[in-house]
């Protein structure tokens, strides 16, 4: 089997050892209605209403959606006008918290009999992808074709991140439970759970879990990055090369994120919805790096500073991992249902892009085996058919080529530019 | 509190700089240069100073006519004058050497748009221009380590070898003690220079052992002698600094290898064919030449793409 370009980065899981923290409640919580991929919600309260802990506040009628809940207690004292770090405006309901953490009457454990109601149920849980891109979990477990294998991402790729490995030493239960609840549902005959080789513990204990299990299969991924990217676990899992316009599901399997199939698990056996959620806090810039457990809605500022960061001394914040995470521009914005990682950054490397020396870096670590050097040139010229013909449709925007450029060329953001210029179909 | 900086992913940061890539370079030829010093004394020194001088002089200059931002720092320029001093005769006229620098920096590189954009080697080219320029200047060798430069004395091995004469000895020939350009002569200097940029990642070996290699078996095939061969002339310096040159030779491994397969195809035809004895220099610029060519038949093989839709007509 041939091996596929990737990357060594400094792993930096400075926080792999530290036992994940409940934040303590905030005074005030900020939801906005869009988190993530997916139509924005309309807010289902106003200024005034109480809301309880697992209350929905926001849904749609759109398929492609997820709805929202709240994760305090208390009243609604603000709905306004709100632009997330991707740029969408949305609504975003504001909770004065009550300090009771009342627990809503509608959180009771869904009752699943049949594949449509058990997707219902997902959907209900207001569950999208924890690993930070936020598809919505019902369509991703609805797929039109039949899936014999489920992949169970756990490779957390990105430098920094914990989150999942502290799911997988926490929570190992939910993890196998929530698998066999997908399994049988779906009927899906195999899964894989595939960790990175850097997490050497993780992967002793499901091997242990899992030995009695012979549907269920311990993958060690090689500690090369990007092994979390779809097609790239795909590939490195089963072999199996996802094509060009295709769909995951068209090869026979569903990838799904770790800590996504452990909360399924919970929510199925409790009814308590999405509204809180595991992230690492970390960065040059942060005193203490943790785990910490927060209510979505609860400020990021709030979190640096219990993790003792030095908040005049940051230069960028990042939601997610280095390599694919996004900028963020406020310190004030909140905690989403997709923030596994908050990173402050004290450092910043202002260095000029020069030109392109044609040492082949790019192209050398690229794991789709694009050419990044020759999409720029195409690029500038504006040249289409080129830029086709070079499928840079094809890049996952997995950073790995604007990482390896000794002449700080913005590469994969460059790809990202050249897509736009693609008319689509 | 700093306003936060927005920018897009990925954000981590890799201190890989051009500059240090250069001066990994300027290290590897470092070994070369050292026995060239040794085996051709102080002119060597010199004249290798006048053309790293003038080459980041030109650079400095052709630029800021240009009005372009000034490159001297990513050290390219300190480079090309290394390699092209290293493509001398120890005897040459320092005002020679100037126009080689001028053609190397202002014609071949700047003209083009500098560093990553020219389409043939610098130093290769600014050596040629010289040879059909100055043809007797470009041919006047000296003998390894007797230091006198007006001596009309001692060709090199594959000069001798036209001429019917004895050839060094493969010992002489391998650390350099024979005549010939200041950094061409010692096979071993430039090996382990060559080797040096291997294991740092800088460079590929595919072009230089398909270069090397192909150019023995030709040699053998042909009936000369192969190890004569590989050790005479520029060919361990063409193989292993210019062959690899990032911005002239194709990106992908497979395009190395046809890089490197051409320059000895071409080095052999004209050694063995031709009336020139030294056919290194030109078969690098014309397989620079081709490497457009080469680079867009030999791309990458892309993950999970399908068969491009036929354009129409």
């Amino acid at each position: 089997m041939k091996k596929l370009n990737g990357i060594r980065l400094k792993h930096r899981k400075n926080t792999e050892n530290s036992q994940t923290i409940d934040f303590t409640l905030p005074a005030k919580v900020v939801i906005p209605m869009s988190m993530h991929m997916g139509v924005p919600c309309q807010p289902l309260v106003k200024v005034g209403d109480t809301v309880k802990v697992g209350q929905k506040i926001g849904d749609s009628d759109a398929p492609f959606s997820v709805p929202v809940h709240s994760g305090v207690s208390g009243k609604v004292t603000a709905v306004s006008d709100y632009r997330n770090a991707m740029g969408t405006v949305c609504k975003a309901v504001e909770i004065e918290t009550d300090g009771e953490q009342t627990i809503s009457e509608d959180v009771k454990p869904p009752v699943v009999t049949d594949k449509e109601s058990f997707i219902k149920a997902v959907r209900e849980s207001g569950s999208c992808g924890l690993g930070g891109a936020g598809f919505p979990t019902h369509i991703k477990l609805n797929p039109k074709t039949p899936i014999d294998t489920l992949i169970i991402n756990a490779a957390e790729c990105e430098p920094y991140i914990t989150a999942d490995y502290r799911e997988m030493l926490e929570c190992p239960e939910d993890i196998i439970g929530g698998i066999n609840l997908i399994k049988k549902q779906l009927g899906i005959k195999n899964a894989k759970l595939a960790i990175e080789a850097n997490k050497p513990e993780a992967i002793k204990n499901f091997t242990e879990m899992a030995k009695n299990d012979d549907t269920i299969d311990i993958v060690t991924l090689p500690s090369s990055y990007p092994q979390g990217a779809e097609k790239v676990i795909i590939y490195n899992s089963t072999g199996r090369i996802v094509k060009e316009g295709e769909l995951p599901s068209d090869e026979g399997v569903i990838v799904i994120n770790v800590s996504t199939v452990a909360f399924i698990y919970r929510y199925m056996q409790t009814g308590m919805p999405l509204v809180t959620r595991r992230l690492t806090i970390d960065g040059n810039a942060v005193g203490e790096p943790k785990n910490v457990r927060a209510i979505i809605g609860t400020s990021f500022r709030e979190l640096l500073d219990f993790c003792k960061t030095d908040i005049d001394s940051i230069k960028k914040l990042i939601g997610g991992g280095p390599m694919m995470g996004m900028s963020i521009p406020d310190i004030n914005m909140p905690v989403v249902k997709t923030s596994n990682a908050l990173l402050a950054i004290k450092t910043y490397d202002e260095r000029k892009t020069s030109n392109c020396i044609r040492c082949g870096r790019c192209v050398r670590v690229c794991p789709m085996g694009l050419m990044p050097a020759e999409i720029d040139k195409a690029y500038k010229i504006k040249n289409i058919d080129e830029l086709k013909e070079l499928k840079v449709m094809l890049c996952m925007n997995c950073g790995s080529c604007t990482y390896v450029c000794p002449a700080n060329r913005k590469l994969a953001e460059t790809n990202q530019l050249a897509k736009s210029l693609i008319p689509r179909k | 509190m700093n306003k936060l900086i927005v920018s897009p992913s990925p954000h981590d940061e890799n201190y890989l700089k051009t500059s240090t890539i250069m001066l990994n370079v300027i290290l590897a030829l470092l070994p070369a240069l050292g026995v060239g010093f040794y085996m051709f004394g102080f002119r060597a020194v010199t004249l290798t100073a006048v053309c790293i001088a003038s080459c980041m002089m030109f650079e400095y200059a052709s630029r800021k006519i240009m009005g372009r931002s000034n490159t001297i720092s990513d050290l390219s320029a300190v480079v090309t004058g290394i390699i092209l001093a290293m493509n001398l005769p120890v005897t040459l006229p320092y005002w020679m050497a100037v126009i080689g620098c001028f053609a190397a920096i202002v014609i071949v590189k700047q003209l083009f748009g500098g560093l990553g954009q020219n389409f043939a080697n610098p130093a290769i080219t600014a050596r040629i221009v010289l040879m059909v320029s100055f043809p007797s200047a470009m041919t006047h060798w000296i003998k390894p380590t007797e230091y006198d430069y007006d001596a009309v004395s001692s060709a090199t091995p594959l000069a001798v070898k036209a001429a019917g004469g004895d050839a060094p000895s493969y010992i002489d020939m391998f650390i350099g003690k024979t005549g010939g350009c200041i950094g061409e002569t010692c096979a071993l200097a430039l090996l382990l220079g060559g080797l040096y940029l291997a294991a740092r990642g800088i460079i590929s070996l595919a072009a230089p052992v398909s270069f090397i290699g192909s150019l023995f078996l030709l040699s053998w095939a042909g009936g000369d002698d192969p190890v004569f061969s590989i050790l005479a002339g520029g060919v361990f310096l063409g193989a292993f600094f210019m062959a690899t040159d990032y911005a002239t030779t194709p990106i992908t491994f497979k395009g190395k290898i046809v890089f490197g397969l051409g320059c000895g195809i071409i080095t052999f035809v004209i050694r063995h064919f031709g009336s020139y004895p030294e056919g290194v220099s030109f078969s690098i610029l014309l397989m620079n030449v081709l490497t457009p060519y080469i680079e867009q038949l030999t791309r990458t093989k892309i993950f999970g793409a399908k068969e491009a839709e036929k354009n129409e007509g």
